[in-house]
């Protein structure tokens, strides 16, 4: 923020940093080798929605282009949740070998949300993982930043934070981390994990 | 490649507050020019006085401004807490990654004040010495979507810089201050040593006419600008989170409950106003001489501006 800006107390609204999110696929191959976590095929968007019809009308868009390519393709259909903030997850469900295509959904939502101005809106996107002892992992991309973070969840809203950084550095160059583990914030409970 | 926005500046705002900070910016050269007159009229013990005023004065505001996130802290009775400290504090920091999330923000410190006063603040000097604190009281009436407002107004006030901004701008006051309260004793206790200069003026009178003047313009100069980041803070804080509305009602929720608060808290809370989200000091009737002393805008005129954000947020992206 500029230093006019500050003088006169405005702040613009930050937009969502997109294209970083592609290094997804060649990292969970990574994460696989190093690791043994393998996607579980589900990954999600999350964004605070911006009261009024106009935002409701994208949202709806952007469910029924999901729901359209993933039918034609034979899958689930989107799931939309809530979470007890207030912010919305857009669940997209599809085979864990179709790493590609999940990304590709979840850029689909990222898009339309941007082209029709609500890019402020997005505040992150949630990869599901697994291990074979039913680890839970998920990466997490930051819209604004254009960086991402684990996060492993244990029962009773603990972190296991030594997968975390176990994770990051298995992965090591693949992913653009958040190197301000302040911002490692937890998503307990996050639809899709 | 510029993103589509629905971003639009407020430019009245703009306007209003760049002329605002225009005539204290007038105000401060006066003085200055008024001191040096005084100066060179009277001889070098004026000066010595006006240099200490303005050294005492700036430590004051230096010291404020780096202590400024412990100070708050301790006068509002607050403490730090970590997402493990129960659910509230849980409930709260949760709130807070999202909107630094969403903000790009570094991520503030997190108190909770335990009085049943319904009320919120952000302070420190710059962001990453930031604290943001909200009472017991806020966060039993509101639901998690009006907290989520208030947080994001606050976090606004911090992303604005508002505490160093206000700083500076009380600079010129707490000088004109100090010289009113330097004078008046000046007066009582100095008065044998004009002797020789019977037929002029005396120094400390004129200081003092010339403090009190600045003083007062300044002060009402500072409640105004105070208002307009208020209203920055609403705005930025409700595009944040998409959510003008959530912030409305509870604006509405928070304003009506400061009457029942029991005046011991208000006079505890009162050097905490000007960062308050909804200031403890109850000035009654939305309109008129109230209004020019209140460190707040009215709850309407407040209403009215994320009505039009509401509005905005609505129409199609340009």
């Amino acid at each position: 923020m500029g230093f006019l800006d500050t003088l006169l107390g405005r702040t613009k609204p930050v937009q969502p940093k997109l294209d970083d999110l592609f290094a997804l696929p060649s990292a969970a191959v990574t994460l696989d080798a190093g690791a043994g976590f393998k996607p579980t095929g589900s990954g999600s968007v999350c964004f605070r929605a911006a009261e009024g019809r106009s935002f409701a009308d994208v949202q709806k868009d952007v469910q029924d282009l999901l729901n359209t390519s993933s039918h034609a393709e034979g899958g689930l259909p989107v799931e939309v949740s809530k979470d007890e903030y207030g912010f919305t997850w857009l669940i997209s469900s599809r085979m864990s070998d179709e790493l590609e295509a999940l990304v590709t959904d979840l850029h689909a939502v990222n898009s339309s949300l941007v082209d029709n101005g609500f890019g402020p809106q997005l505040l992150c996107t949630l990869v599901a993982f697994r291990d074979d002892q039913e680890r839970r992992l998920a990466l997490i991309y930051l819209y604004k930043r254009g960086t991402f973070y684990p996060f492993a969840p244990l029962s009773g809203e603990r972190r296991d934070n030594a997968l975390e950084l176990q994770v990051k550095g298995v992965i090591g160059d693949d992913l653009k981390w958040e190197q301000d583990l302040a911002r490692w914030f937890p998503v307990w409970g996050a639809p899709g994990m | 490649m510029a993103a589509r926005t629905r971003y639009a500046p407020d430019r009245g705002l703009t306007v209003r507050m760049t002329a605002t900070m225009f005539l204290l910016g007038l105000v401060f050269v006066a003085f200055i020019a008024a001191i040096i007159g005084i100066g060179t009229a009277y001889g070098a013990s004026s000066s010595a006085i006006v240099l200490f005023a303005v050294v005492l004065g700036g430590g004051f505001a230096i010291g404020s401004l780096f202590y400024s996130d412990k100070i708050a802290l301790v006068t509002a009775g607050a403490r730090e807490v970590s997402p493990e400290d129960g659910p509230m504090a849980r409930d709260l920091h949760a709130i807070v990654d999202r909107l630094c999330a969403l903000a790009d923000m570094p991520k503030p410190r997190v108190a909770i004040a335990d009085t049943d006063m319904p009320n919120a603040f952000a302070t420190g000097r710059n962001a990453d010495h930031a604290v943001v604190c909200a009472t017991t009281g806020l966060m039993r009436r509101l639901d998690k979507e009006e907290l989520e407002g208030v947080l994001a107004h606050e976090m606004s006030h911090v992303a604005h810089k508002d505490v160093q901004v206000m700083t500076i701008a009380s600079f010129l006051a707490i000088i004109a201050a100090l010289l009113v309260r330097m004078a008046f004793y000046g007066e009582l206790f100095g008065g044998g040593r004009r002797d020789n200069n019977q037929n002029a003026v005396p120094i400390w009178l004129i200081l003092m006419a010339v403090s009190v003047v600045v003083y007062a313009i300044s002060f009402l100069l500072i409640r105004l600008l105070s208002r307009y980041r208020e209203l920055s803070a609403d705005r930025s804080g409700a595009l944040l989170t998409g959510q003008p509305s959530a912030l409305a009602s509870a604006l509405q929720k928070v304003s009506g409950r400061i009457a029942q608060i029991p005046t011991k808290d208000l006079r505890t809370a009162q050097p905490l106003n000007a960062f308050f989200f909804a200031p403890a000091m109850h000035l009654s009737g939305g309109s008129g001489l109230a209004n020019i002393f209140s460190t707040h805008p009215s709850l309407e005129r407040r209403l009215e501006e994320l009505n039009k954000i509401q509005k905005q947020l609505n129409q199609r992206a340009g």
